[in-house]
């Protein structure tokens, strides 16, 4: 066996296991933490042995379906998303529990528990309990990987999909991890219909519904899956802890460094759905208290529903937010009356993300904002979501929500009367082809007169620069067919479509006007304006346009509308002396803070 | 061999790159290693922290007083994360103002260098210097070497030095 060691974040771990395991089709839409899992396999593609077809979908639910057929052909497939994309994704999700698989099929999702970049921090534990899908919580980028083969081996023996679960604290980690040589399958594509199985009706789900619940009570006897013991010493035989992935590793680490390591029976769970009921049994039979440690609903917890239970539920360990070692330690403490850990001083927080010095979105939101102070800003995920600081986005929801949401405004503001805010939405290229376009024709079919100014970056920035549809290149750099912006939304049945790049702010601003008096028109409806201007994270963006360096003059009176209104990150005020200040580290060059300035103090660095 | 190492910073400073030279050398000597990252919406210009386990660990976080040296790319930064220190824990930290903490203008340095976000590997140059860090200058020129674009690895090279050899 060839194997040497590297140095793996767990996403690559985990992308590096899926080749290893043979995984021919991999499909994801891009999100924080699950992204660079993807990536990771588009990096490696060359090591496997077979065709692997790698797509980055339009949305979650998309890419889902795609590894499913997959794996109807009986090929391994992996969808891989993060905790919110599983909601988008749901609807197969749920019914393939019932339905089942044929090929090895692993659905990938990244929870965030903290959270550190997510809408909320929901347990995709859980949702597998609702959806009875066996789900795997691995407690290390290591682990992660290793687990991947045994996965696709379970799900091809009871050809049911199954859900392998790291958290932020894996993907975003690294580790020495040792590679493989990837497995030769040798899988032909087969479909063998079964319309009674694949196209079942209501009539086939009773039996299909009983045969799943027979499975998982297999699957949660299965050996490999049963939670690891780590036995304690015959001190205090009646107390048990037990906690599972990355939250099972901070315990190992403070217990050996409180020299507890080896005193109490300690389990790792791997498997928290479903839990072995001799397991669950077991535990009430031989513990009078038992610590759980899980993140980040308790779902180890409910399911064991022990008298003697430490955790969430009993209200001992916080039930939000990540479980950090220093909140562990205090958990720890408290169950086995250590002496409380000395206090953690309160989180203080650092310094706030902003758009980059130089981001086009940057230029959009000052325009809407000081086009329309009076205005409703409904926006969506993305970078932009930033363009908060900037008081130009008042709703951040869900992908897509954004249009939707602006038309429900209008709705509600027009059936009191004439006069309606202006509602400007906006909207991220990449969030418009993921949700945006059925919410579009949904707005227009309802008559809402609303704004919505997709902001066309070419690329999905948030996450790292992912290909988007309108640029005609697939994962990997692959050419492939270009769907342009404009003709969908002129097809969507909008009448008002301006393209603009929001570095001409007089321009931009006066499509703007142009679009508000439009949705005022009688025959009005929804205006569309497209932002384009490319990411300038991206080199060749940047080098493509001009650099103007600013400086400020001395006649800079210190309104605060640079840093403020317009808050870039590369100008701050110096409240002592009155006056803005230039990082010339992180200025970009772009030169859209100069028509902001009131008095005319920020120059390019070359002019007199 | 264990040490637990914090590098704190802003998006778009180099923290990445710094961690990862740091865990590809322990690697490099066969010692297992563990770290955790800030990606996502933070790395847009917000405060990022990473964390270095070097040694026999599980989990990549480090507890409230437990970390035994702190690189500080962003000064500001300071107050937010000193916590992680050990009382007897070391900062090297990028800043032009003296105070507590070994202290350099590793920003300065860069930018004479040409690019500003070479802070990093000054800091790292310096935390070698003073024998704070498990690593040696020939175990991290190494993992430069490896880990950084091509096109840079002169720049990364000459911007490590420069913080080794900076009195």
């Amino acid at each position: 066996m060839t194997q040497n060691i590297q140095l793996l974040m767990g996403n690559e771990a985990i992308g590096q296991g899926l080749i290893e395991a043979g995984c021919q089709v991999a499909a994801a839409y891009p999100g924080t933490p699950s992204t660079e899992i993807l990536q990771a396999m588009i990096d490696r593609r060359g090591l496997a042995l077979e065709p692997l077809h790698i797509e980055w979908s339009l949305n979650e639910k998309i890419a889902f379906e795609v590894a499913l057929a997959g794996s109807y052909t009986s090929k391994r497939s992996v969808a891989v998303m993060k905790q919110v994309g599983l909601n988008v994704a749901a609807d197969p999700f749920m019914r393939t529990a019932y339905i089942g698989t044929a090929g090895g099929m692993l659905t990938i999702v990244a929870d965030d528990p903290g959270p550190h970049s997510s809408q909320n921090e929901q347990d995709t534990r859980l949702f597998c309990l609702q959806a009875r899908v066996p789900v795997i919580d691995p407690a290390s980028p290591r682990e992660a990987k290793e687990l991947i083969g045994p996965a696709y081996e379970l799900s091809e023996k009871y050809q049911l999909n199954i859900v392998l679960r790291p958290t932020t604290r894996i993907c975003h980690s690294r580790q020495n991890v040792a590679t493989n040589k990837p497995q030769l399958l040798q899988r032909r594509a087969v479909f063998e219909k079964n319309p009674t199985r694949w196209a079942a009706t209501p009539a086939f789900l009773p039996a299909l519904h009983r045969q799943l619940n027979a499975t998982l009570e297999k699957i949660s006897r299965e050996p490999t899956w049963q939670p690891r013991l780590t036995p304690g010493d015959d001190n205090d035989t009646r107390t048990a802890l037990v906690a599972s992935g990355i939250v099972y590793s901070h315990l190992v680490d403070l217990l050996n460094e409180l020299g507890l390591a080896k005193v109490f029976d300690l389990y790792q769970v791997l498997m928290p759905y479903p839990l072995n009921p001799e397991f669950v049994a077991g535990l009430h039979h031989d513990y009078d208290r038992i610590l759980i440690l899980e993140e980040t609903y308790p779902v180890i917890e409910l399911q064991l529903a022990h008298p003697g239970a430490f955790g969430k539920q009993s209200g001992a360990v916080p039930r939000e937010g990540e479980l950090t070692p220093d909140l562990i330690y205090q958990a720890l403490a408290d169950f086995i009356d250590l002496e409380a850990p000395p206090d953690v001083p309160a989180e203080r927080r650092g310094q706030r993300p902003s758009l980059c010095p130089g981001c086009p979105h940057r230029a959009a939101f000052y325009s809407i904002k000081k086009c329309f102070p009076k205005g409703i800003f409904p926006s969506d995920i993305g970078c932009y979501t930033l363009g908060m600081n900037l008081g130009a986005v008042d709703t951040v929801h869900c992908m897509g929500a954004c249009i939707s949401q602006g038309a429900g405004f209008y709705q509600s503001f027009r059936q009191d009367g004439e006069d309606f805010p202006t509602v400007v939405v906006t909207i991220g290229d990449s969030t418009f082809f993921h949700a945006g376009i059925p919410a579009l024709i949904n707005a227009v079919v309802q008559q809402a007169r609303i704004i919505v100014v997709i902001l066309d970056n070419a690329t999905t920035a948030m996450t790292g620069g992912q290909p988007v549809p309108h640029m005609g290149i697939a994962a990997g750099g692959r050419p492939t067919r270009t769907i342009a912006i404009e003709p969908l939304v002129s097809a969507c049945g909008v009448d008002y479509l301006e393209v603009c790049d929001p570095y001409d702010q007089l321009r931009f601003e006066h499509l703007l006007k142009q679009a508000d008096d439009h949705i005022r028109r009688p025959d009005g409806g929804v205006a569309v304006l497209i932002a384009r201007h490319g990411c300038v994270m991206d080199p060749v963006v940047r080098k493509a346009q001009a650099s103007t360096i600013v400086k400020i003059l001395a006649s800079c009176i210190g309104c605060g509308k640079c840093t403020g209104h317009f808050e870039c990150p590369a100008l701050s005020l110096d409240r002592e002396r009155k006056l803005a200040v230039v990082d010339v580290d992180r200025c970009s060059g772009c030169g859209c803070c100069i028509p902001v300035c009131p008095v005319a103090a920020i120059v390019p660095q070359e002019a007199p | 061999m264990k040490q637990q190492i914090i590098v704190s910073g802003i998006g778009g400073q180099g923290v990445l790159l710094l961690t990862r030279v740091i865990a590809q050398v322990a690697v490099d000597r066969g010692i297992p290693v563990l770290t955790s990252e800030t990606h996502g919406m933070a790395q847009r210009g917000g405060t990022v922290l990473s964390t270095i386990k070097v040694g026999d660990f599980s989990g990549p976080l480090i507890r409230s007083g437990q970390a035994d040296l702190g690189l500080l790319l962003w000064e500001a930064n300071l107050p937010v994360h000193n916590s992680l220190l050990k009382e007897d824990g070391c900062w090297v930290i990028n800043s032009a103002n003296s105070d507590s903490g070994i202290r350099i203008d590793a920003a300065d340095i860069a930018r004479q260098l040409g690019n500003a976000v070479l802070l990093n590997l000054v800091l790292l140059g310096v935390a070698v210097r003073e024998q704070a860090i498990f690593c040696t200058a020939v175990d991290c020129e190494k993992a430069i070497r490896l880990l950084a674009p091509q096109k840079f690895v002169e720049q990364n090279l000459t911007a490590f030095r420069r913080g080794q050899a900076t009195p």
